[in-house]
Formats: C-alpha cells, structure tokens, sequence
C-alpha cells in the first residue's frame, strides 16, 4: 500500500489490495474497464459529481438512514449496548441503491444506454430497475433460477419497475451463475452497455468504486454516534453480513484506522461450514481467480468452483470481495459464519422483540450480536449493519418454519 | 525465445509449413474430456489424421465467463466425467506418444491452473508436450502471472485481440504475446454470431502492420465455407463451439461422437485446403 500506516489508502492502481483484487477479465472487456477506472477516478475528484449523489441519497434514498439504540434487545441479551444502522429504511429496502445511485450517475456521465446487472436475494436487482426507471434507461437483470424460485417478490419488483429479468440456467443456477451471464452480456455489448455490479467485486476498479459509493453507511455511524453517545466516542465493534461484502465495506471502510474498532464480518455458514453447504469463502475456502479479481473461493483441488449454500440468496455466493480477503489475511478485520439455523432464530427474535422484520442477511450479523453481546459489558457499543429488510424473505422463513401462507 | 528452443518450436515450424504450402491452417477446439477421456484421447489422436493442423485443448473450468452455451456445456460434460489438469496433461503426453508435430495449444481460465501451482504446470505442461497456452482471462495487465513464467519456461502465450482493442492498446497486447495472435472476430462470447468477410479482411489489415507473428481468426466460425472464407485470408481459421457441438449432438442421439466430430473436422479442413488452390496470397 502506498502509505503502510494505514488502512484504507488500498488499492493500489492496479487493483490490488495486497495479492487480492486486480483485473482479470477477457481482452475485449479490457479497454471498457479502463475507461470505467478513468471516468471513476475523475467523478471521484470531482465535488459537482459528490453532491449530485448526496442530493439524490438524500431526497429519493431518505438519508441519513437512522442509528438506533435496540432498546428491548440490548436488556434481552443483558451485555453490551447494540445499536441497529437502518439501512434497510432505504428506499427499496436495502443498502444497495447507495451503490446504484452512485453508479447510475457514473453511466450517464459516460453516456451508456443500457444497464445491465446480477442479482441474488433481488435487492441490488430491484435497486438497479429502481435507478434505471428514474434515469429513464433499459435495464436487464440476470437472475439465477433457483433464486428467482426464493425472491418471487423482488422478481415481481423488478419487472413492474421496467426492467427485464433473464432467468439464468445454467451452473449452480445462482448468484455467481447470474455475474457469469451479465459478464457474457457485457462481453457482446461492448459500445453502449454499463455493468452495474452490486457488491465489492468484480474486476478493478468496481471492489474500490462501490465500497466507496457505500462508505456513506460508516461515515453517518460516524457522525451519529458522536451525537449519541458524546463528541469522541467510537464504536467497539461493529458487525455486518458478508455476501460479496458491500454492506460490511461500507461500514468498515471510514473506521479501518480506528484500529480499537473491532470489525467482525459474518459469513452464511448454511448448514455447518464442516458440512461443506455453506457459503464461507474466508473459513472455508482458499485464493483463486473468479469474476475478475483474486480472492478466497470456494473451489474443490482442481480449482473448480463449488456451489454455494445459504438460506438467504443475498449471501449465496462462493466468493467474496478482494478487500475483505486483504482485511482477513492482515488481521484487520475478523470473520466469522452463522449457520441457516440460528439466521432465523435472529430473524424471529428481531421481528418479535424490536418490530423489525431483517432480511435474512443482517439476521446473520444479528445472531453473531446475540452471541457476543452478553459476554460484554454494558459500556461496550455494537453497531450492527441492518441492511436489509425480511420482507422479500417471508416465504423463506414461513417454509422453514414448515408454516404454509 | 533461444535458437536452440526455436529450432524445436512446433508452432513456428507448422507456420512455416502452411506458408510453403500456401494455405490458411486450421485450428480444431476440443473440451480435454469432452465427452468423456476415452473418447476425447481418440478425437485428440484422430485430429491430425483429419486435416487439423493445430490443436486447442480446453481445459474445463466451471465458470467459463467468455463461453457460449455449446462449450460451457462441453465442460460440464468433461468434469462430471472427472476431468482434472492431471487427466488434460495427461492427454497430450499420450497424444505425443503419436504425434510429435502438431502443435498443441492449452485454452482455458486461470483458476484451475493457479490453482495446481503455476510453476509445477509449466514444468508438467512443457513436459508432456504443451506448446502454448491461451488463458482467457489473464490480460496482459496480468503478465506478471502467467505469461512471463510460460515464456521463461519456454511455453508461447498465445493472445486473443479483439474488435475493442483498439491502436492505442495493440502494442501493450502485442508486446509479450508469442506463437501466432487469436484475433477474436466478434464482440461476444464463443459460439455466437459470426464476423462478415469484410471485417475479418479490415481487422487483419490493421493488425498486419503491427506483428510479424501469424494471426488466427476465431469465433463464430461453424461450417466449411465459413473456414475456408477466413484462411483465405487469415493465417489460420479456429472452430470451437461448432465442433464441440457435433459432439454434444452425437452424444445427445446416441451416435459415435468420436466419428462424428472427425469426420466434421475432414469438412472443415477440406474446406480450408481449397480456399486458396490456384489463388496466392
Ligand atoms: C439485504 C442484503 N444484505 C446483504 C446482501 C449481501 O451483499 P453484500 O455482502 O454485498 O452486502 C444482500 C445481497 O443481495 C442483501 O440484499
């Protein structure tokens, strides 16, 4: 890193946090992400391009988005104080229209005219058809089929939003089958596509660019806990879910260098990471190239890529962003899984005790709460990323729970 | 590349050989183990017979980003026959038992061989006859992976050029590119449309002034006419997904893929051979 006395100055120009991240993408994609990087840079430089995003976060997204005391949780699991950030009272239910905002503005400045983009539990899908409406752009998502099968809501979502949604068949026929199509759509449509790609993946420059776009989350819990909790306090730890690792940069990323800040990642750990059906690349997988850039996957001795397994689709992927690969292996951050099981103890508790139904992702983060948090003491302060509401996922829950509705 | 190593440089030789014989080659793209070893170590052997004259062996990879559904398939196929880099090494060491002329050319993705170690698959590779590789998603923003050990090791890295790449970027491209150039003649994936004449004539107008290395045309090139129209012009014509999928069909209605695919190669290659009888380049 240019300046080794720190954290957050990453990555380097050629994409790489440490031996992580870089671009290892086809030639004919080659010369699209250079000039992606180029455009990038310069609206990052520019304070007009700033503002324009802050603007349409605040009066279409509704930001800041809330840092709440959970004022029935925190005495229920009797340890440290848990504070909620509300991302999922964004608009579109989730922290991925921060990224799509910042990235739909970049494609107009670079005068694209179609927009295409993956999905998983549907979220980043229905925040790009959300975008793509407002700024008046054809938009195509991919979807795997087994996840438009667990998402019909979003799938619904995303078409009465305009945009058209491509079943993709083929692989695990999940998310990292539905990145492997949008790459193939954006190899074939080179002159007027832009790729808006939902998490902290990708080829350079994306992992930098949309943890950037959704460092606006860190940055308010900042601010908001200062008001809280008095001028110079920081968090002790904060803990957010980990599918590519979007909505857990965006919180880390503004408190790397506030090394007493403890940063704890939680991965679907699906049935039991040791019973191999689960979707911890970090605990159980090891590095490897996949979708452009190099970090843990899960991948058998032959370097084939495995199938992942998570009840909640947001989390089902076999890879995970290069930056938290680099903050895993320099010990900057901690990463831990929760299994499917105790994701939806976390949803019901939640729904139950606070009125907030989560997304089955930040019920990950949540169980990891539940475990800690009675084991310290009430002056320690969790902030934990809500990132999502469960909405999209009740038929999820209900199945599990064997209720029919 | 040393004098000693070009003296036994394949590559360089059969390009030597199709300028004497004035004609466009023909380069066949098999899965390794597509569909299944056995039969996919006899459509290897049985190439050269054929009129191929050099050979691209795909080593499987799960998640093939720039390939269309015929050779994603074919990979597929492959792996759940348990293909691993072992067996695909493997088959060019049995192949070179036969054959020591025909070029063979490993096609794929990064993973699978960083993941055997890249200087023990350089070290097998070379040793079991590979002449170059292709590695489709190592740009040459990369080159510090895989391409400069393969040079090093005396293996040729073989790279695609594509319609994006424009004057401004060719030199980067060119610059530790070895073998011949694989100009991709479409923006797409494998196995999808196909370039019309006139753009595989202007791309390679462009490209000549800038290389002497031979340029092979690739992409979307399905039938004998298609072949043949490209290595009128072109140092060698490629066909992948078509062959690929005569394989696949065979398969599907129970037939001899292994016949199948060759005697569709004797197509494509009788094709080839004519395109250019009485007319010099
Ligand atoms: C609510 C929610 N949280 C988390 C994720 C996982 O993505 P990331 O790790 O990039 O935040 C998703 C993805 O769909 C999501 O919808």
């Amino acid at each position: 890193m240019k300046n080794l006395n720190t954290y957050n100055s990453g990555p380097e120009k050629d994409g790489r946090f440490g031996i992580f991240g870089g671009r290892f993408v086809a030639e004919t994609l080659m010369p699209l992400i250079l000039e992606l990087d180029e455009a990038y840079q310069a609206a990052k430089a520019d304070p007009s391009f700033d503002l324009e995003v802050g603007r349409y976060l605040k009066h279409y997204v509704g930001r800041p988005s809330p840092l709440y005391f959970a004022e029935r949780l925190t005495p229920h699991l009797g340890g440290a104080k848990v504070y909620f950030k509300r991302d999922e009272l964004n608009h579109t239910g989730a922290h991925k229209i921060n990224n799509c905002i910042g990235q739909i503005l970049l494609a107009k400045k670079m005068g694209k005219t179609r927009i295409i983009a993956e999905t998983g539990a549907g979220q980043h899908g229905v925040a790009t058809a959300t975008v793509c409406a407002l700024f008046d752009l054809p938009c195509v998502i991919y979807m795997g089929e087994v996840d438009i099968e667990r998402q019909q809501p979003n799938v619904f979502r995303m078409k009465m939003l305009g945009a058209e949604v491509r079943a993709v068949a083929s692989g695990s026929r999940t998310l990292k089958d539905a990145m492997n199509e949008a790459l193939r759509d954006w190899v074939t449509n080179v002159e007027n596509t832009y790729y808006l790609i939902g998490t902290v993946a990708g080829p350079h420059p994306y992992p930098e660019m949309v943890r950037d776009f959704q460092s606006v989350i860190g940055e308010e819990v900042k601010g908001q806990l200062k008001d809280l909790e008095g001028s110079d306090r920081l968090p002790d730890t904060l803990v957010a879910a980990v599918g590519g690792g979007s909505n857990a940069m965006g919180l880390f990323y503004p408190f790397l260098d506030d090394i007493n800040v403890d940063l704890i990642g939680v991965e679907a750990g699906g049935k039991g990471v040791a019973s191999g059906k689960h979707a911890a690349s970090l605990e159980g997988g090891r590095p490897g190239i996949l979708h452009g850039n190099r970090t843990y996957l899960l991948q058998n001795q032959d370097g084939q890529i495995l199938d992942a397994h998570s009840i909640s689709a947001g989390l089902d992927y076999p890879g995970i962003g290069p930056e938290h690969a680099w903050l895993h292996d320099n010990g900057r951050a901690e990463y831990v899984s929760i299994t499917d099981e105790e994701a939806l103890e976390a949803f019901q508790l939640c729904s139950s005790l606070e009125g907030i139904l989560p997304a089955l992702e930040p019920a990950h983060a949540l169980a990891q709460v539940i475990k800690i948090a009675p084991k310290l003491p009430s002056s320690h302060i969790i902030v934990m990323n809500m990132c999502g509401r469960g909405d999209k996922d009740i038929y999820t829950v209900a199945e599990a729970l064997g209720v029919s509705i | 590349m040393s004098d000693s190593s070009l003296r036994d440089d394949r590559l360089a030789s059969r390009f030597d050989l199709l300028r004497r014989e004035s004609r466009g080659g023909l380069v066949t793209f098999i899965t390794a183990g597509d569909p299944d070893f056995a039969r996919s170590c006899r459509i290897m052997k049985g190439l050269p017979g054929v009129g191929a004259d050099l050979i691209e062996l795909g080593m499987p990879f799960t998640d093939p980003m720039a390939d269309g559904p015929s050779i994603q398939a074919s990979a597929l196929r492959a792996l759940k026959g348990g293909q691993t880099m072992v067996s695909t090494l493997s088959m060019v060491e049995e192949f070179r038992t036969e054959d020591m002329e025909t070029p063979v050319i490993l096609m794929g993705y990064y993973n699978p061989i960083y993941a055997y170690g890249v200087a023990r698959f350089l070290e097998d590779a070379k040793a079991s006859g590979v002449d170059g590789l292709i590695v489709v998603d190592l740009p040459p923003e990369e080159d510090a992976e895989l391409c400069m050990p393969a040079l090093e090791a005396g293996v040729h890295f073989v790279r695609l050029v594509t319609p994006t790449t424009n004057a401004s970027r060719l030199p980067t491209v060119l610059k530790n590119t070895t073998g011949f150039l694989y100009y991709v003649s479409i923006t797409g994936i494998t196995g999808t449309g196909t370039a019309s004449n006139d753009e595989v004539k202007g791309a390679l107008q462009f490209l000549r002034p800038h290389t002497d290395l031979p340029i092979a045309v690739g992409f979307g090139i399905k039938t004998p006419e298609q072949a043949a129209d490209v290595a009128r012009y072109a140092d060698a014509a490629v066909v992948g997904s078509a062959l690929v999928e005569k394989i696949a069909e065979s398969e599907r209605i129970g037939g001899d893929s292994v016949e199948a695919a060759l005697m569709f190669v004797k197509d494509l290659s009788s094709g080839v051979r004519a395109a250019r009888s009485g007319a010099k380049r």
